[in-house]
C-alpha cells in the first residue's frame, strides 16, 4: 500500500470499507426492527401490463450481471488459465454474454423506470431513497454496460489484473489501491457507485434480495402454527421506527 | 386419527337483506386504513353477478385453489412450486386493482373553499392510490342488486352452463345476495401457495392468518385463494385477510360480521375433524362428491370413540362440551341443511350456507302450493325462481340433487310449522319424505328460526393457560392484531377499577404492563395463590 495518497486510501479503502460495515450493520437493524417494513413492495396490483415484460427482463438479467461480476471479479484470472481457458476465449466470452445481460439489463431498467415514471399509481408509491436507488441502480448499470460494449471491440482494459484483485483484496486484507487507482475513471465511478448502493441496500425495499423464498420447494403445503404472543417491540424502540425508511407512507 | 378443532361459520341465505351491516361494521374495525381502501374482508355480493373482484369464481381465468394432476394427485391449479419461485417477479394470475375496482374519495375540500357563485360547488372524485382526479368505473358493490344487470350479470361464471335457463328481463329475474368471507378452509390453497411460509393455519381452531412480520409480499397467496379472500395492501406492501376476528373469537366473542348481522343469519362454532383424512377428501376424484368427502372428514363429537381420541390429542373439556352444542356442526352435518361454497376448489371451505328459499314460494303459491300435500310442495321446488342448477353451481359443484334435498326439507319444515301454528293437522308425510323425524324437524326449526344469541354462536375461549407458555394473546392489553401499521385498531383496553389495571374481555383484571416502573406493586401479574 505504500505511495498510496491520502485520497486513494479514502476512495478505495476507507470507502468500501465503510460501505461494508453499513451494509452489514444496516441489515442487523433493520432485520430486528423492521420485520414488517421488510418487503418487496410489489406494484403488480397498480399496473400489471408493463411490469410483465420489465421486472422479469431486470431481475434475469441482473441475475446473469451478477453472475458475470463473480466470474470476473471473485474469480482470478490465473484459476481460469489454469483449467485451461485462455485468455482470448475468456474475453471473448464475457464481451457476449455480458453485451446480452448488459442489454436487457437496460431494457428492463428502462422499462420499469419509465413505469415508475410516468405512470401516477406506480409512482405514488415510490418514497425519496427509492429514487436515491434507483438514481444509483442507473450510474451503475450505465457504467458498467459502456466497457462491456466496447470490450466487445476489441482493445480491453484488463480489469481482472486490476480492479478484481484490488476488490479481493479488501476482504483478505490487502487491498491492492496502486492497481485500482489507474484504472479508467469510467471503472472508477461503477466500483464507487456500487458501493454507494451497498450503503443504501439495507434502507430501501432491495432488502427483498435476501428473502428469495428458496424454502419453499422443501416446506409442506399447508404450514399450522400454535397461538403465540406476540413478539413484543425492544426496549426503547417502537416497532415502526424504521418502517418510513423505503416507505413513504 | 387426528382430531382438529375448526371454527367454522353458516349463514342462512334466506335471511340476508342484502344491507351490508356486516361489510361496513368489518370494514371499520379491520380495513379503515390506508391501503386497504378497496378491501372488504366481508362483502356481500349480489347473484347473479360477476363479483368481487371481477369473475373471480372462473378458475380458468384466475386460477385458484386445487386441482388434480393427471394421475389423480392433488395440485395447485396455478401450477407447482419451481412454477412459482420462476414467475415471482410477474406473478400472472394475480387480479389488478381494476378488477376490484380502483378506491377513490373525494375533494371535500372544495366545498369549503370554493367562491361564492350560483352554481352549488361539487366535490369530485380522487383515486386514493396516486391523488389525482380520476372518473369512477368499477367498484366492489358495482352490480349491487343487478344494478346493470343486463350488461353484467350473464357473466357470472356460475350461469355459463345454465345461461339459456335465465332470463335477464325484469319479471322473470331472480337474484339474492351472498355474503362472504374468507372461508378459513381445512385445505388452504393460500397458505400452500405463499412461498415465505408467512400463512398458516391456527393449529387450535383453524383460522387462516397472515403472519405481517414474515410475508415478503410476493403475491402468491392473493392469487392462489380461489375465493380471492386474501388482498395485497397497496402501501404496506404485504398480504391481509379476514382474520376470522380471531381476538374476539379468543374470549369467546362472535366475530364483528356475525355480531352486527341485523338478519342474524351467521351462526358460529366448533367443527371436529381428522386432520389425516383431509388431503384424501380434497383428492376425491369427481368434483360431485367433494361435498360428501368433506362431510365425511368431520367427526361426531357425540362419538366416544372421538372424544377419547380428543381428549388425549389434548382438546379441552370445555372445547368437547362447545363442540357437541356447536350450531354449525348441528346444520352442516347433523341436519344436511348447509353446503360448502364452491367444494370444486378442494381447499375444503368452512364457511357453509343454507341456500335461499323465499322466493320460490311464492311463486309456488300462484301455482297451486298445497303444504298439506308433499307432492305439490316438492314438486315446486323445481320451478323455483332461482333455478336450482344455479344453487348447484355455487354449493355443490353442479351437483343438483344435495340442494334439492335440502330446499325440499326447508320447504316440510314450513309446512309443517305453518301447519302447527294454524292449529292444522300436522302432516307427517312431509317430515318422512325428507327423512326426517318430527323431533329433528323441529330442532331445525328452531335453530333456523328463533335460536338465540347463545344458541347461535357457540365459542368457547381459547386456552390461555397452556398456550400461555409465554404471555397469551388475550392477556395483553391489546388485540393480538394491534402491532402498529397492522390490522388492528390500537388503543388500550377498557379500564377498571385498581390502578394500572384493565378488565379484560374475558372478564378478569389483568395488570397493565406499559409503564410499570417494575418497581411497585403490581396486582394480577400473576395468578393468586390457591388458583383464580
Ligand atoms: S378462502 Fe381463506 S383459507 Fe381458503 S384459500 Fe381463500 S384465503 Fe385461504
Ligand atoms: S370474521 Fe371479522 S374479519 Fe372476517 S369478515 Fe367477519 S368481521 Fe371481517
Amino acid at each position: 500500500m505504500t505511495g498510496a495518497s491520502g485520497g486513494e486510501v479514502f476512495w478505495w479503502v476507507a470507502v468500501p470499507y465503510f460501505a461494508l460495515g453499513v451494509f452489514v450493520l444496516g441489515h442487523i437493524w433493520r432485520w430486528r426492527y423492521d420485520q414488517y417494513g421488510w418487503t418487496s413492495r410489489s406494484t403488480q396490483l397498480q399496473e400489471q401490463t408493463t411490469l410483465k415484460w420489465g421486472s422479469p427482463i431486470f431481475h434475469y438479467a441482473t441475475f446473469a450481471a451478477i453472475g458475470g461480476h463473480v466470474l470476473g471479479i471473485l474469480i482470478p484470472a490465473s484459476f481460469t488459465n489454469f483449467i485451461g481457458i485462455p485468455d482470448h476465449v475468456y474475453h471473448k466470452f464475457a464481451a457476449i454474454a455480458g453485451t446480452v445481460a448488459a442489454v436487457l439489463v437496460i431494457v428492463g431498467v428502462v422499462i420499469l423506470a419509465g413505469r415508475r415514471l410516468t405512470i401516477p399509481r406506480v409512482r405514488a408509491t415510490t418514497s425519496p431513497v427509492d429514487w436515491l436507488a434507483l438514481v444509483l441502480l442507473g450510474i451503475i448499470i450505465v457504467t458498467g454496460i459502456i466497457p462491456t460494449i466496447w470490450n466487445m471491440f476489441g482493445s480491453a482494459y484488463d480489469y481482472r489484473n486490476t480492479v478484481s484483485p484490488w476488490f479481493r483484496g479488501l476482504f483478505t486484507g490487502h487491498p491492492d489501491v496502486a492497481a485500482v487507482s489507474t484504472a479508467p475513471t469510467i471503472y472508477q465511478v461503477h466500483a464507487i457507485a456500487a458501493w454507494a448502493i451497498w450503503m443504501v441496500w439495507p434502507f430501501t425495499r432491495l432488502v427483498h434480495a435476501w428473502s428469495y423464498p428458496l424454502w419453499y420447494l422443501v416446506r409442506p403445503y399447508v404450514v399450522y402454527r400454535s397461538r403465540v404472543p406476540n413478539r413484543l417491540n425492544e426496549p426503547g424502540t417502537s416497532g415502526r421506527r424504521w418502517r418510513r425508511v423505503g416507505t413513504r407512507f | 386419527m387426528r382430531v382438529k378443532a375448526q371454527m367454522a361459520m353458516v349463514m342462512n341465505l334466506d335471511k340476508c337483506i342484502g344491507c351490508h351491516t356486516c361489510t361496513v361494521t368489518c370494514k371499520q374495525v379491520w380495513t379503515n386504513r390506508p391501503g386497504t381502501e378497496y378491501v372488504y374482508f366481508n362483502n356481500v355480493e349480489t347473484k347473479p353477478g360477476i363479483g368481487y373482484p371481477k369473475r373471480y369464481e372462473d378458475q380458468e381465468q384466475w386460477h385458484g385453489g386445487w386441482t388434480l394432476d393427471k394421475k389423480g394427485r392433488l395440485q395447485l391449479k396455478a401450477g407447482g412450486r419451481l412454477k412459482k419461485l420462476l414467475s415471482i417477479f410477474y406473478n400472472p394470475d394475480l387480479p389488478s386493482i381494476d378488477d376490484y375496482g380502483e378506491p377513490w374519495t373525494y375533494d371535500y375540500q372544495k366545498l369549503i373553499e370554493a367562491p361564492l357563485g350560483t352554481q352549488n360547488p361539487s366535490a369530485h372524485s380522487i383515486s386514493a392510490l396516486s391523488g389525482r382526479d380520476m372518473d369512477m368505473k368499477w367498484g366492489g358493490n358495482w352490480d349491487d342488486d343487478l344494478a346493470g344487470a343486463t350488461e353484467h350479470a350473464l357473466h357470472d361464471p356460475n350461469l355459463s352452463n345454465i345461461e339459456q335457463h335465465v332470463q335477464m328481463e325484469f319479471e322473470q329475474a331472480f337474484m339474492f345476495y351472498l355474503p362472504r368471507i374468507c372461508e378459513h378452509c381445512l385445505n388452504p390453497s393460500c397458505v400452500a401457495s405463499c412461498p415465505s411460509g408467512a400463512m398458516y393455519k391456527r393449529d387450535e381452531d383453524g383460522i387462516v392468518l397472515v403472519d405481517q412480520d414474515r410475508c415478503r409480499g410476493w403475491r402468491f397467496c392473493v392469487s392462489g385463494c380461489p375465493y380471492k379472500k386474501v388482498y395485497f395492501n397497496h402501501r404496506t406492501g404485504k398480504a391481509e385477510k379476514c382474520t376470522l376476528c380471531a381476538p374476539r373469537i379468543e374470549v369467546g366473542q362472535p366475530t364483528v360480521c356475525s355480531e352486527t348481522c341485523v338478519g342474524r343469519l351467521r351462526y358460529l362454532g366448533l367443527i371436529l375433524y381428522d386432520a389425516d383424512k383431509v388431503l384424501e377428501a380434497a383428492a376425491t376424484p369427481d368434483p360431485h362428491d367433494l361435498y360428501e368427502a368433506q362431510l365425511e372428514v368431520m367427526l361426531d363429537p357425540e362419538d366416544p370413540e372421538v372424544a377419547a381420541e380428543a381428549a388425549r390429542q389434548g382438546i379441552a373439556d370445555d372445547w368437547m362440551e362447545a363442540a357437541r352444542r356447536s350450531p354449525t356442526y348441528a346444520l352442516a352435518k347433523k341436519h344436511k341443511v348447509a353446503l360448502p361454497l364452491h367444494p370444486e376448489y378442494r381447499t375444503m371451505p368452512m364457511v357453509w350456507y343454507i341456500p335461499p328459499l323465499s322466493p320460490v314460494a311464492d311463486i309456488v303459491h300462484a301455482a297451486g302450493y298445497d303444504e298439506a300435500d308433499p307432492d305439490r310442495v316438492f314438486a315446486t321446488i323445481d320451478s323455483l325462481r332461482i333455478p336450482i342448477e344455479y344453487l348447484a353451481n355455487l354449493f355443490t359443484a353442479g351437483d343438483v340433487e344435495p340442494v334439492r334435498r335440502v330446499l325440499r326439507k326447508l320447504a316440510a319444515i314450513r309446512a309443517t310449522m305453518r301447519a302447527e301454528q294454524l292449529g292444522l293437522e300436522p302432516n307427517d308425510e312431509l317430515g318422512r319424505a325428507v327423512d326426517t323425524d318430527p323431533t329433528d324437524l323441529h330442532d331445525l326449526y328452531r335453530l333456523l328460526a328463533i335460536a338465540k344469541y347463545e344458541d347461535r354462536y357457540v365459542i368457547p375461549m381459547a386456552h390461555a393457560e397452556d398456550a400461555g407458555r409465554l404471555l397469551s394473546q388475550h392477556e395483553q392489553m391489546f388485540c393480538s392484531l394491534d402491532t402498529e401499521g397492522g390490522p388492528g385498531m390500537g388503543g388500550a383496553g377498557p379500564v377498571s377499577e385498581e390502578p394500572n389495571t384493565f378488565r379484560g374481555d374475558d372478564g378478569r383484571v389483568h395488570f397493565n404492563l406499559l409503564g410499570w416502573d417494575g418497581a411497585s406493586t403490581s396486582p394480577h401479574l400473576f395468578p393468586e395463590a390457591g388458583g383464580s
